[in-house]
């Protein structure tokens, strides 16, 4: 059984990585049909993910008479709400998406405020937690571009030399993000292929 | 069929032959791994030893990649992880505690999860709802994700995966509960996040050398392997492109 669930994913990698390089109709179509089942299934599974979170998380917490058992029956109620709003009025439904917007949007917000609040302190902690060469000189790169970006700068615009200089700084970040990029790409590519021959499997059926 | 088609897919197979070939028994006994240190993962490796020792779990998050999205190598990573975790606290009777942003991550999780209670036989610990899907937004995931990490008493926490700007809340509050955290992620936004907010992290590529760091698999060593020879490549085709160009001749 085993055997057979490697062989079925590396074959299903291996056609979709070839209908990705060759444009060849029968192998273009099996990878379209390919895809299509991988995004009905990941659609299932994340069906079956949300029904673990409910009944395996939160409703058993209630049941057990957890200390966060009000939190979780609140978490039950809004997902049964959603759920029944989601079948009866339609995802693309003003209602629905007004009663989405209208709480969910407003929360994420202000935990996204919160965030940036607790990035700044943290920002300003950097040297506490890093002291080190590496912290040191994050930290003043970021004061530096926090200047550079600011405008303060803007005068510098019609002294040549200075403007130059500037600019080139401005391409450092760029950079740097295209090394930690290509880094990252090699990565991916080296971990992609380990799970596509099989060397590598985070599923086990 | 264009150039770039041609280039990738040879890049492809060399990458795939490349993996095979340090993989293979000879390749590792004429040429034996030699790994730099990574302080963070060498402390990861301690706090996993000391949560043993205290009977404290691992809790580790996978982020909110897609399963159907190009960006979720760094989840699988992180998948792989999670099973040299739960390989290095086999003597444990707490096994690791798994969330993540995806159903179909979640679903692994528990299949990794699984997997290690049958190869180190502790079927008795095993618990299915202790990989499980924390939220299905990025915040929702990441608040879920820390009330995990709370409720479960873990005292090691790790952080590999996908993950956006929510990656501040993991971190930032993690440290109130646990006594070690390592993060890692392939996104920028996240790195940067990280370095603000977290004392021990990864950065670029060195998430992929967290499963060769925690457990000796060829596959994994072989793709460093691999990694460093297209790191290689890649700089000097840079290089050289860089040296033509400044020449006139590009």
């Amino acid at each position: 059984m085993k055997i057979l669930n490697i062989i079925i994913a590396v074959a299903a990698g291996l056609i979709v990585l070839l209908g990705y390089f060759f444009r060849i109709p029968a192998i273009d179509d099996l990878r379209g049909q390919l895809l299509n089942w991988a995004v009905t299934l990941s659609g299932v599974a994340g069906l079956i993910a949300i029904l673990n979170l409910i009944f395996g998380v939160h409703w058993k917490r209630v049941k057990e008479k957890h200390e966060r058992r009000g939190a979780s029956l609140v978490i039950i109620i809004s997902f049964a709400v959603t759920l029944v709003a989601g079948i009866f009025l339609g995802p693309s439904s003003p209602g629905f998406q007004k009663l989405v917007t209208h709480v969910q949007v407003p929360i994420e917000s202000s935990l996204m405020a919160l965030l940036a609040i607790s990035l700044v302190v943290a920002s300003l902690k950097i040297l506490q937690r890093h002291r080190s060469w590496m912290g040191f000189v994050f930290f003043l790169c970021v004061v530096l571009f926090l200047i550079l970006n600011s405008g303060v700068l803007a005068f510098t615009s019609e002294i040549p030399v200075l403007r130059d200089f500037l600019s080139a700084f401005h391409h450092a970040p760029v950079a740097g993000a295209r090394g930690i990029l290509l880094g990252i790409a090699l990565g991916s590519l080296a971990a992609g292929i380990r799970v596509m021959i099989g060397s590598d499997r985070p599923y086990n059926g | 069929m264009t150039a770039w088609d041609v280039i990738g897919f040879l890049l492809v197979l060399a990458t795939a032959a490349g993996i095979i070939i340090f993989s293979s028994k000879q390749v590792r006994g004429k040429y034996p791994a030699l790994f730099r240190k990574i302080p963070a993962i060498t402390r990861l490796k301690r706090a996993v030893g000391l949560s043993v020792e205290d009977g404290s779990r691992v809790h580790v998050t996978l982020g909110k990649a897609d399963l159907t999205e190009a960006a979720n190598t760094s989840t699988l990573v992180g998948l792989s992880a999670l099973h040299s975790i739960g390989q290095l606290s086999a003597n444990s009777d707490q096994p690791p505690i798994c969330t993540s942003g995806d159903g179909g991550f979640a679903l692994l999780s528990k299949d990794v999860l699984r997997a290690v209670a049958m190869e180190t036989n502790t079927r008795e610990y095993y618990d299915p709802d202790l990989g499980y899907l924390s939220g299905a937004t990025p915040f929702s995931y990441a608040l879920g994700a820390l009330d995990a990490l709370e409720e479960s008493g873990a005292k090691t926490n790790v952080l590999i995966g996908n993950f956006g700007v929510e990656a501040g809340w993991l971190t930032g509050n993690a440290e109130k509960h646990a006594q070690f955290t390592l993060a890692a992620s392939d996104s920028l936004v996240a790195q940067a996040v990280f370095m603000a907010t977290s004392q021990d992290f990864v950065i670029g590529e060195e998430l992929y050398a967290v499963p060769a760091y925690l457990a000796y698999r060829p596959a994994h060593i072989a793709s460093l392997r691999v990694q460093d020879i297209l790191r290689f490549l890649v700089g000097g085709a840079l290089l050289i492109g860089a040296l033509l160009k400044s020449l006139g001749l590009l």
